[in-house]
């Protein structure tokens, strides 16, 4: 068993951790081997084996004295954008280069009170923005998985490109994620694995690097639906420190996960049927309807109308939030200050701090942002964008109160695409990437990616549940159900 | 909506992002093919709709008004890149 343990899931490795079968040194230590061999995919960009093989060693002195939580001893990835005491916090930008929080944002230390183990900081898109984890200072991650034999390197997804990334390749166990238009579920469909937004306010943000506060959360990202069950659990509860962390209590999500949907409602939005859609993410979407109807669940057609204006609404408000939090960088606090010339004042310091600090893409996302926000356009586009986003929840809202239990979607309208196959497109081709998850942001809902199947050429791809606020334990149960009719076993091909 | 070069120029500005002006007109460009796409937002009839402001209903969550952290001046200022007698430094403001 030793030679795989970093194979195992978080459910497999807490059970043989509390019978004394393994250490948590040893999983550790094997992860930690499975890192060092796969710098390839430039997951993992500040390893911290220091950390990890003293919080493991901790991690087993409670395992032997009885006091075991779940998630003890068990070995993750952390997302760049999680600030961590002591260590590198980059948000994956320049402008933070050297930063080293005096802090701990509160999802990372509730982890570590639960005794989880932290191998290193996982690569991602600048700022959280993009969806190819191409947009990252630390260059490129890699997906696991090729296209068969073709040996083009393929994305992992964004912005979450490395936390996804190495959970498919076992470097982890699980990892966390950030999810503010589909940043957790888009690259747990393109790796293969799950990944879970839970309902905004479930997690806290504090200290977590802020991209659009009213869109961003925190969740899990594993290898089955068990683990991000358990694994959310130790994430989630109310903040003093976070004045949207919603005060209701987290129940124990793995006890919801009964496998019995009997009766449950799940609809079909027929707005998510796209012009174009490829014919195999069509008939995956199918063929899900068809496993949760075997299951015993009443399948209906639901009516989404307003889900066309999502994506317009997302690029008005997450930008214009984004030119808000952005500010801070200044070069006046933290991170990368400018070398200014000769009689260069306060000004010029700010711009050509910002100006080097930040990629084409953040910078982008910043000046659109100022320009909605700006006088005269204020009520054009952000509030209007704020309408309609009252509209988009409106429909979900309206689909519950008929008694729908869950909503089943496409996660991506794509397998993973090739690194580089998108520098000549319209910046707004990348935006498509997030047009079934962003909807799930705007209205604060949980959702989650589960694996489901592969394309022809290989590839994985997911299906999309989105359940209703707060019910991410019944959101789990049926996402447990999906995954065990699929029975998705596949694992990519050893290369890097 | 097209922004033009002067547009463009104020914006930068205003977001303290120093664009070289030979870079100005493509970054017109960009910034005008992505505000004809949100253009799409007027084909909704918002009417009478308030917008959105938080997703769950729930008040602001207040707390009391107390000190309950401080005295760390070493470990706010341990980041900063110039940091002087215990103050952030900055190039003079006031001539």
């Amino acid at each position: 068993m030793s030679d795989a343990l970093n194979r195992l899931t978080i459910a497999g490795a807490r059970d043989a951790l509390r019978k004394g079968e393994i250490s948590a040194v040893d999983l550790t230590m094997a992860c930690m081997t499975a890192m060092d061999a796969a710098g390839n995919l430039n997951a993992f960009v500040h390893p911290t084996p220091e950390i990890a093989l003293e919080q493991a060693r901790a991690a087993d002195a409670r395992i032997q004295a009885g006091d075991a939580p779940a998630m003890c001893g068990i070995p993750l990835g952390i997302k760049d954008l999680f600030c961590t005491r002591g260590v590198p916090s980059q948000a994956a930008s320049a402008i933070l280069k050297g930063f080293r929080p005096e802090y701990e944002s509160t999802v990372t230390a509730k982890l570590f009170e639960a005794g989880a183990v932290m191998l290193g900081k996982l690569n991602m898109d600048e700022f959280a923005m993009g969806s190819s984890n191409e947009t990252s200072t630390y260059g490129n991650a890699v997906n696991p998985w090729r296209r068969g034999n073709d040996m083009t390197p393929l994305t992992p997804g964004g912005s979450s490109g490395g936390s996804a990334a190495a959970v498919a390749a076992d470097l982890c166990l699980a990892a966390t994620g950030t999810d503010t238009g589909g940043s957790i579920r888009q690259p747990a469909a393109f790796t293969g694995i799950v990944g879970l937004k839970p309902t905004y306010g479930r997690c806290s943000r504090w200290g977590i690097v802020a991209f659009a506060s009213s869109l961003d959360q925190a969740g899990p990202m594993t290898k089955s639906v068990r683990d991000a069950a358990i694994m959310l659990g130790a994430m989630a509860g109310e903040d003093a420190k976070d004045s949207t962390s919603a005060p209701i209590e987290v129940p124990d999500f793995e006890a919801m996960l009964t496998g019995d949907i009997r009766g449950k409602t799940i609809g079909i939005p027929r707005e998510y049927r796209m012009d174009g859609m490829p014919d195999e993410i069509e008939a995956l979407w199918a063929e899900g309807r068809r496993m949760l109807e075997d299951a015993g669940a009443k399948i209906v057609d639901i009516s989404l109308p307003h889900t066309k204006y999502a994506l317009p609404a997302y690029y008005v408000i997450a930008p214009a939030e984004a030119s808000s939090n952005l500010a801070r960088y200044d070069g006046v606090r933290f991170g990368h200050r400018a070398t200014l010339g000769q009689g260069d004042g306060i000004t010029e310091m700010y711009e050509k701090t910002r100006a080097e600090g930040f990629g084409p893409e953040v910078q982008r996302r910043v000046m659109i942002g100022t320009y909605v926000l700006s006088a005269g356009f204020y009520d054009a586009y952000y509030n209007r964008a704020r309408k309609v986003r009252a509209l988009i929840k409106r429909d979900f809202d309206e689909a519950f109160a008929q008694g729908v239990d869950a909503i089943l979607t496409p996660a991506t309208p794509s397998a993973a695409f090739g690194l580089g196959e998108m520098a000549d497109a319209d910046p707004i081709q990348m935006y498509l990437n997030d047009v079934f998850t962003v909807t799930v942001n705007l209205a604060g809902l949980p959702g989650v990616s589960v694996p489901v199947g592969l394309d022809r050429q290989g590839l994985p791809l997911g299906l999309q549940l989105i359940g209703r606020p707060w019910e991410e334990g019944d959101l789990l149960n049926t996402a447990q159900v999906l995954e065990s009719a699929a029975g998705f076993a596949a694992k990519p091909a050893r290369w890097w | 909506m097209s922004i033009d070069i002067d547009t463009a120029r104020r914006v930068a500005h205003l977001a303290r992002i120093k664009v070289e002006e030979a870079d100005l007109p493509a970054l017109a460009g960009e910034l005008s093919g992505i505000l004809t796409f949100m253009e799409q937002l007027n084909e909704v009839d918002v009417e009478g709709v308030e917008p959105m402001t938080g997703v769950t209903p729930m008040r602001l969550k207040r707390r009391a008004d107390v000190v309950s952290d401080g005295d760390m001046q070493d470990k706010i200022l341990s980041n900063a890149p110039d940091a002087r007698e215990g103050f952030f430094a900055v190039p003079k403001v006031v001539e």
